[in-house]
C-alpha cells in the first residue's frame, strides 16, 4: 500500500519534471519524426527488393521506429538518475520513510510513460504519411505496451548503470555500446527475410526484436506471433526490475 | 533519555578509508549541539549514518532510543536531515517540494496545505512559492531545505553545514532561525567548520577531527579549561619560526608553543608578564618580531591544543579552511589519511 501509493507521488514529481523541460519535449516528438522521413525516403527503395515481403516501408517501419524510440529515450534514463544523487535529492527522499522499491518503481514508471507518449505520436505521424494500423486501436495498444515493456527494461539496466559505476561517462558509453548493435540485429529497419542467417539466428535472442515482432505484429493485425513476444518482454522488463532493485540496495549498502 | 546516543561510533568505507575512528557523545532533547571540524573530520559521515543513510562499521547510534540501524523506518519519522548538498528538486516549485515531502510522510491533504503555508511564511518564501526552485538564491535554497526537513514536525533535525557558501545576512538569518527552532523544544544536531558559529550557537559542541572527538564541552567550559592567555608572534623572517618557537618553548612563562602557517601561538598563564620576556627571548636571538598580540583563549585555542594546529580564518566567516601537510607545525600528530568529506 505505502509502495503504490509512493511510487504514485514519485512517478508524478517525474512526469512534472519532464513537463517542464519544453526543448527536451519539443526534440523527443520531432526526433521520432525525423526517424520516419528519414529513413522512409532512405531505404523506401528497399521493398522493391524481391523476398522484402512488404509494400510500403512506412508501413513496414512505423512500428520499427515506435521501439527505437523507446530504447533511445529509456536507455540513458540513468542519468537523471545520477544528477538527483549529486544534487543530494536522493539522500533527502531516503531520509524519509519513503518506501525504498517505490524509488525504482516511480523512475521505471516514469520512462514506460514517457516511451508511450513518444511512441503514440510515431505511429500518428506514420498514419499520416500513409501507413494503416490493420490491427486497430487493440493493436495499437499492444504496440504501445511492447515499447513500454522495452522502455522499462532499459530504464532499470540504466539506472543499475548508474547506481553501481557513478559516473556519467560509463553510462553513456555502455548503453551506446549496447543498443546500437541491439538496433541492427533486429528487424527494425530490415526484414527478416533479407536478413543474414547468422544475423536472423541472432535476432531470435535479442530482446529489441522481441519488441519490433510484438510490434510489428500488433500493427498489422497478425496476432499468432504475439502472446509469446510480449511474455518474454514481460519476462526481461521483470528481469530488469529486478536487478535495478538489487543494485539500489547494494548502492545504499555502499553508503 | 538522550534524544541523540553515539557510542564508539566507527566507519570504514570499502574503499578503506576510515571515516570515523570511534566517537562517542549524546544530546539531551531541546539542545542544540555542534560538530566542529574541519572538511574530512567526519562530521557528515557522523550525520549520514544518524539519519539512516550510513550504516556503521561498529558502535551504536539511538536517536530518541530508537537504534538507527535496528529500526530505521521508526527514526525516520522523528528525524528531519538537512544534507550539506541541497536536497531541493531544482525542476520543483518550493511549494511543490514542499508538498511531496509532506506526502510522503502521509500528512492528511487538509493538514499538509495548512502546514505548508505555514513553513512558507516563517520561512519567508510565500512569494516564491510558486517559482521552480532553480531560480531561488542560495539563501533561499537554503531556507527552503530547512523548511522541508521541519514539514512533519520531527523531534531531531540534523543540518549538516547549515550556512556554508551563505553570504553573512543569510546566515544570520539562519542562526536566528537555529535558535527559534531549539526554543520550540526542537533537539538540533548541526555541523560546522565555522568556530564561530559553534561558539555563537551551540550549548554544547564536540570538536571532532580525523574521526575521533577530540575536545567536548560548552564553548564556555572548554575556554574556560585554557587558563591564560595565548600571544601570537608573527616575524619579519617566516624561516626563523621554529627557531623562535624552540626558544619560546623553553621559556618558564610558556605553557606551550607552536606555529602554524606564519604565526607563532605561545600559551600563557598571563599575558602581561609574559610578552616581555617573550620579545626579550626573540631580540636576544636576533630575531626580528613584526607583530604581537594577545587574546583570551576562543575556540580556536581549544582547537588548536586539541589537534596540533590552528583554524585559521575559519572564525571571520571567510571560505572553509584547508588542511595542508606542510603547514601542520613540527610535532603535530601526522594528519591522518584524509577521510571521505561530504557524501
Amino acid at each position: 500500500m505505502g509502495f503504490l501509493e509512493d511510487t504514485w507521488y514519485l512517478f508524478l514529481r517525474l512526469v512534472r519534471a519532464t513537463t517542464r523541460m519544453p526543448v527536451f519535449l519539443i526534440i523527443s516528438i520531432v526526433q521520432p519524426i525525423i526517424w520516419v522521413l528519414l529513413f522512409g525516403q532512405l531505404f523506401g527503395a528497399v521493398t522493391s527488393i524481391p523476398g522484402f515481403g512488404a509494400t510500403s516501408y512506412v508501413q513496414f517501419l512505423a512500428p520499427g521506429i515506435a521501439i527505437m524510440t523507446a530504447l533511445f529515450s529509456a536507455a540513458y534514463s540513468g542519468l537523471g538518475l545520477l544528477a538527483e544523487i549529486d544534487r543530494g535529492v536522493l539522500d533527502r527522499l531516503l531520509a524519509t520513510p519513503v518506501s525504498r522499491g517505490a524509488l525504482i518503481a516511480g523512475r521505471l514508471l516514469h520512462s514506460a510513460a514517457q516511451v508511450i507518449v513518444q511512441s503514440a505520436i510515431i505511429l500518428a505521424v506514420a498514419t499520416l504519411l500513409g501507413a494503416r494500423p490493420r490491427g486497430g486501436a487493440f493493436g495499437i495498444a499492444a504496440v504501445l505496451l511492447a515499447a513500454a515493456l522495452l522502455g522499462a527494461a532499459f530504464s532499470s539496466f540504466s539506472s543499475s548503470l548508474a547506481l553501481l559505476a557513478r559516473r556519467q561517462e560509463l553510462v553513456i558509453a555502455v548503453m551506446n555500446f549496447t543498443i546500437l548493435p541491439m538496433t541492427f540485429l533486429s528487424t527494425m529497419i530490415m526484414s527478416g527475410n533479407l536478413m543474414p542467417g547468422w544475423i536472423r539466428s541472432a535476432s531470435r535472442f535479442n530482446p529489441v526484436n522481441w519488441a519490433v515482432v510484438a510490434a510489428r505484429a500488433s500493427f498489422e493485425g497478425r496476432w499468432e506471433r504475439l502472446p509469446q513476444s510480449i511474455a518474454l518482454l514481460a519476462v526481461f522488463a521483470a528481469l530488469g526490475a529486478v536487478l535495478a532493485t538489487l543494485s539500489f540496495r547494494r548502492y545504499r549498502r555502499a553508503q | 533519555m538522550q534524544a541523540i546516543e553515539v557510542n564508539g561510533l566507527q566507519k570504514t568505507y570499502a574503499s578503506g578509508i576510515v571515516a570515523l575512528a570511534g566517537i562517542s557523545f549524546s544530546v539531551a532533547p531541546g539542545e542544540i549541539f555542534a560538530l566542529l571540524g574541519p572538511n574530512g573530520a567526519g562530521k557528515s559521515t557522523t550525520v549520514r549514518i544518524l539519519a539512516t543513510l550510513s550504516a556503521p562499521t561498529a558502535g551504536t547510534a539511538a536517536v530518541c532510543g530508537l537504534d538507527v540501524v535496528e529500526k530505521p523506518r521508526e527514526v525516520r519519522r522523528r528525524i528531519g536531515y538537512i544534507a550539506q548538498a541541497s536536497g531541493v528538486d531544482p525542476t520543483a516549485t518550493g511549494r511543490e517540494n514542499l508538498v511531496l515531502q509532506g506526502r510522503l510522510f502521509r500528512i492528511p491533504t487538509p493538514r499538509l496545505r495548512a502546514r505548508v503555508d505555514e513553513l512558507l511564511a516563517m520561512f519567508e518564501l510565500t512569494a516564491a512559492a510558486n517559482r521552480v526552485a532553480q531560480t531561488y538564491s542560495g539563501g533561499m535554497k537554503r531556507r527552503l531545505d530547512v523548511a522541508m526537513g521541519l514539514i512533519h514536525q520531527p523531534e531531531v533535525l540534523f543540518l549538516d553545514e547549515p550556512t556554508t557558501g551563505l553570504d553573512p545576512t543569510s546566515r544570520a538569518v539562519m542562526w536566528e532561525e537555529v535558535r527559534r527552532l531549539a526554543r520550540q523544544g526542537l533537539t538540533l544536531l548541526l555541523t560546522t567548520h565555522y568556530l564561530e558559529e559553534a561558539d555563537q550557537l551551540a550549548q554544547q559542541l564536540a570538536i571532532i577531527d580525523g574521526g575521533r572527538v577530540v575536545a567536548a564541552g560548552t564553548p564556555d567550559g572548554l575556554k574556560a579549561e585554557l587558563r591564560g592567555d595565548r600571544v601570537s608572534v608573527e616575524l619579519a623572517d617566516r624561516q626563523r619560526l621554529a627557531e623562535a618557537e624552540a626558544l619560546l618553548r623553553a621559556l618558564a612563562e610558556v605553557s606551550h608553543a607552536l606555529v602554524d602557517g606564519a604565526v607563532l601561538y605561545a600559551h600563557v598563564a598571563s599575558g602581561t608578564r609574559a610578552i616581555p620576556a617573550v620579545l626579550a627571548t626573540l631580540e636576544k636571538a636576533g630575531l626580528a618580531v613584526t607583530q604581537v598580540a594577545l587574546s583570551r583563549p576562543s575556540l580556536d585555542d581549544v582547537y588548536l591544543r586539541a589537534t596540533g594546529h590552528a583554524y585559521r580564518q575559519a572564525g571571520q566567516g571567510q571560505p572553509p579552511p584547508v588542511r595542508q601537510g606542510p603547514a601542520a607545525p613540527p610535532g603535530a600528530p601526522a594528519a591522518p589519511g584524509a577521510p571521505k568529506s561530504g557524501k
